[in-house]
């Protein structure tokens, strides 16, 4: 069974190698608008798509901005909508599938099915809803020579034995605060909690409905892992997210990091820091927790989707587009850019944190159409316990009132 | 004026007036009154390159055939406004009765969204407007009294803060007071605490937000007062000093009454502004320790993916009201000041 599908893997890689030489751009004329987030690798598939079928394309457009996922709902509205695409990741998939704004691609990966590659269609009650390319999660980032410097022999597996190493690496005097993680208040502080919460096997809602569930035994271990972490991290770690992180990193100034896969290549680059600390990074799995068998993280895709709002002409144009930018020549150049899900990447130093935990088994950011109001209450109510005016569970029963609150006003709960 | 020439005078303002200002009011109050439709869940599977997994989605059919019927959603009344997010009143009630002391009831009041950005939004106004007011009268003063070849060059360093875009200022303060930034490294070597964040804690938070509001704002009182300063009569002036007053006294006796007219204008717009604190809390990163009414605003309406507008109104509409309360007392002063000057 594996080897049939190393083999049909290795044919389609074949076939992609040459299909990218005569790109099919679907239905010529059309106008293929783009909404993208920004940063290299998104940039890299658009540049590929806008190369193979540009020429065809009577109108080629493309805004990358870090405002895509606030704009995205309000763009898609109208008919004709603003972009004919937006690459998206997990959450925003969600965001726009709440008010029904982008199609079911069923028909159109039948139609190009040979150049798709396998695995990366994203299916929701059977329709294909997005079509991924690359993958990021959080990992563990960790500075060998101070590792060994405190006595600590191993690059840490579990939280567990990263407070134990944070431990020795302060009590020898090297480093107060040897632990970094995005904890500032809002999204990242939630994230954090979403992936250790996951890793202490936690589920964030009843089954089927929308009452959370994370005030229990899961929710308070997972925020006592997050407190004792905390305690070893920078004391201005409530403002810190992942430009901040990557700072202290690049500065020498933590030796045990928890941030995301997309900032390993601009660690380990020869910009911003110093041979001392890239050539002593060492990227790995995110660490388990609590016992646990699954790295405590939250696996995130970024892929293609294509608007509801636009002429079937449009919606195949952009389709054909974008997928003859995901080729092995597109990925051969850009290969540290990301951690690709395609045909050709050849994971590299910066990619082995996220591999590690994808293969680790890792859950993947809950596609969950309520789950961005549970994670704005997170975000809001978790930093009283992290500042030590509050009572873990009191710190959950708020999270679950302040969610249940703007449930009730978006319409989830009665 | 005739009132038939007034009409006509006002008309093209006023009418900007209600498009503008009046007629969103109206629109955001509407909207507050009403919540999102029930969302029509279902239960299905997603598959990815991670596996496969048991999820809901909205169905959009259903939920869009519901939005066809009632377009503004359901209509909630005012329970937006009392519900937990904002004035809380089942919480407080409960928090009231389920308390012993005064300081346990407070702790819960101050654990309500709402109630703790109000807080932080009233200390904030109470503390900036007095203190600017004082310092910009007192730079005023002190500028006008320069030689004249002195005058220009203050006067423009004066007005620099006010050139500064707010985001920007709060931005490069924020960069300071970092504990490797220049006033951050410095604090912590005074006190010989090298873990000492002006970030971390929450009272020092409030005191570089409020030193940040007074740096920003203060110009405005400056170069306002300044103006005035520029009119008060010579003869009265002249008088004072042959009678024997000091600096002092003509300072509290004739100039400081001569303002009193900008002052109550300088404290409505100062009172208006502060009370609608918002940047800073952004810039500094400071939702931690410090949020405000305009804060929640902008929270509800980014933070969830999809905004939440009642919500949004219901804060808007209560800032509003907090306006309108903080200066009925300067606007009940203006108007005696003005039928006295009448009859």
């Amino acid at each position: 069974m594996l080897l049939k599908r190393l083999a049909a893997a290795s044919l389609f890689a074949g076939l992609m190698g040459s299909a990218a030489f005569a790109a099919n751009c679907g239905p010529e004329g059309q106008s293929i608008r783009i909404l993208a987030s920004d940063f290299p690798a998104i940039h890299a598939v658009v540049d590929a798509a806008r190369a193979n079928c540009g020429d065809a394309a009577a109108e080629f457009t493309a805004n990358h901005t870090t405002e895509a996922r606030q704009i995205m709902n309000a763009a898609l509205t109208p008919n004709p909508a603003e972009y004919t695409s937006v690459i998206l990741a997990n959450a925003t998939l969600t965001q726009l599938m709440n008010d029904g704004l982008v199609r079911p691609l069923n028909d159109l990966v039948e139609k190009y099915k040979d150049s798709i590659p396998p695995n990366v269609l994203i299916t929701i009650d059977g329709n294909v809803m997005a079509v991924a390319f690359m993958a990021n999660s959080q990992h563990l980032f960790s500075r060998k020579d101070i590792l060994e410097q405190a006595g600590v022999d191993s690059i840490p597996a579990s939280y567990e034995e990263v407070l134990e190493a944070a431990e020795k690496i302060r009590a020898a005097g090297i480093m107060e605060h040897p632990i970094a993680m995005n904890l500032q208040t809002g999204w990242n502080v939630g994230e954090v909690f979403n992936m250790i919460y996951l890793g202490h096997g936690g589920e964030f809602f009843a089954p089927g409905s929308a009452e959370p569930s994370i005030n229990n035994e899961q929710g308070i271990a997972a925020l006592e892992t997050m407190k004792a972490l905390a305690e070893y991290a920078h004391p201005d770690h409530l403002t810190h997210a992942s430009n901040e992180t990557q700072g202290l990193w690049e500065s020498g100034q933590a030796a045990l990091a928890i941030m995301w896969g997309s900032r390993g290549a601009p660690i380990l680059d020869d910009e911003g820091s110093t041979e001392e600390v890239t050539s002593n990074t060492v990227l790995s799995a995110a660490p388990t927790v609590g016992g646990g068998s699954i790295p405590a993280a939250t696996l995130w895709w970024d892929g293609i989707s294509i608007a509801s709002n636009v002429s079937d002409e449009e919606a195949e144009a952009t389709f054909a587009a974008l997928i003859s930018g995901l080729t092995p020549e597109m990925v051969a150049e850009n290969n540290d850019d990301a951690v690709w899900l395609l045909p050709g990447f050849e994971p590299g130093p910066a990619a082995a944190g996220v591999a590690g935990t994808v293969q680790g088994g890792a859950r993947p950011y809950p596609m969950i159409p309520q789950i961005g109001l549970l994670h704005a209450a997170l975000g809001s109510e978790l930093t009283d316990f992290l500042k030590g005016g509050e009572s873990a569970e009191q710190a959950l029963a708020d999270v679950e009132t302040a969610y249940r609150t703007s449930a009730k006003e978006a319409g989830f709960l009665k | 004026m005739k009132h038939r020439t007034f009409f006509w005078f006002i008309l093209p303002t006023l009418s900007a007036m209600i498009l503008f200002i009046a007629l969103p009011i109206v629109s955001v109050f509407i909207q507050s009154l009403f919540v999102e439709h029930e969302q029509v869940l279902v239960v299905s599977e997603s598959c990815g390159p991670f596996g496969c997994t048991p999820t809901t989605t909205v169905d959009t059919a259903a939920t869009a055939a519901l939005q066809e019927e009632q377009p503004l959603g359901r209509f909630n009344g005012l329970n937006t406004y009392i519900n937990r997010s904002h004035l809380a009143f089942a919480e407080v009630g409960e928090a009231w009765r389920n308390t012993e002391t005064f300081g346990a009831f407070w702790k819960q009041i101050i654990n309500l969204p709402f109630y703790r950005a109000l807080i932080f939004t009233l200390t904030y106004t109470a503390v900036v407007t007095p203190v600017v007011i004082a310092l910009g009268l007192a730079i005023a003063v002190g500028v006008n009294n320069l030689p004249r070849f002195l005058k220009g060059p203050s006067i423009f360093i004066s007005l620099l803060p006010f050139l500064v875009t707010p985001l920007v200022g709060s931005l490069i303060l924020f960069w300071m007071v970092d504990s490797d930034g220049v006033i951050g490294a410095t604090i912590q070597r005074i006190f010989n605490d090298p873990s000492l964040s002006l970030k971390a804690s929450t009272a020092l938070t409030w005191t570089m937000l409020i030193v940040y509001g007074v740096w920003h704002t203060l110009p405005f009182s400056f170069i306002t007062f300044y103006a005035g300063l520029q009119t008060v009569p010579e003869d009265t002036m002249e008088a004072a000093m042959i009678d024997g007053a000091s600096k002092w006294q003509r300072m509290i006796h004739v100039i400081v009454p001569h303002l009193a007219p900008l002052m109550s204008f300088v404290t409505l717009m100062l009172l208006m502004d502060n009370f609608r604190v918002f940047e800073p809390i952004v810039s500094f990163k400071a939702e931690a320790h410090a949020t405000s009414l305009s804060w929640i605003i902008y929270n509800d309406l980014r933070e969830s993916g999809n905004p939440l507008y009642g919500s949004a109104g219901a804060t808007s509409m209560m800032t509003i009201i907090g306006v309108v309360i903080l200066l009925t007392p300067v606007l009940i002063r203006t108007w005696r000041d003005f039928s006295r000057k009448a009859h």
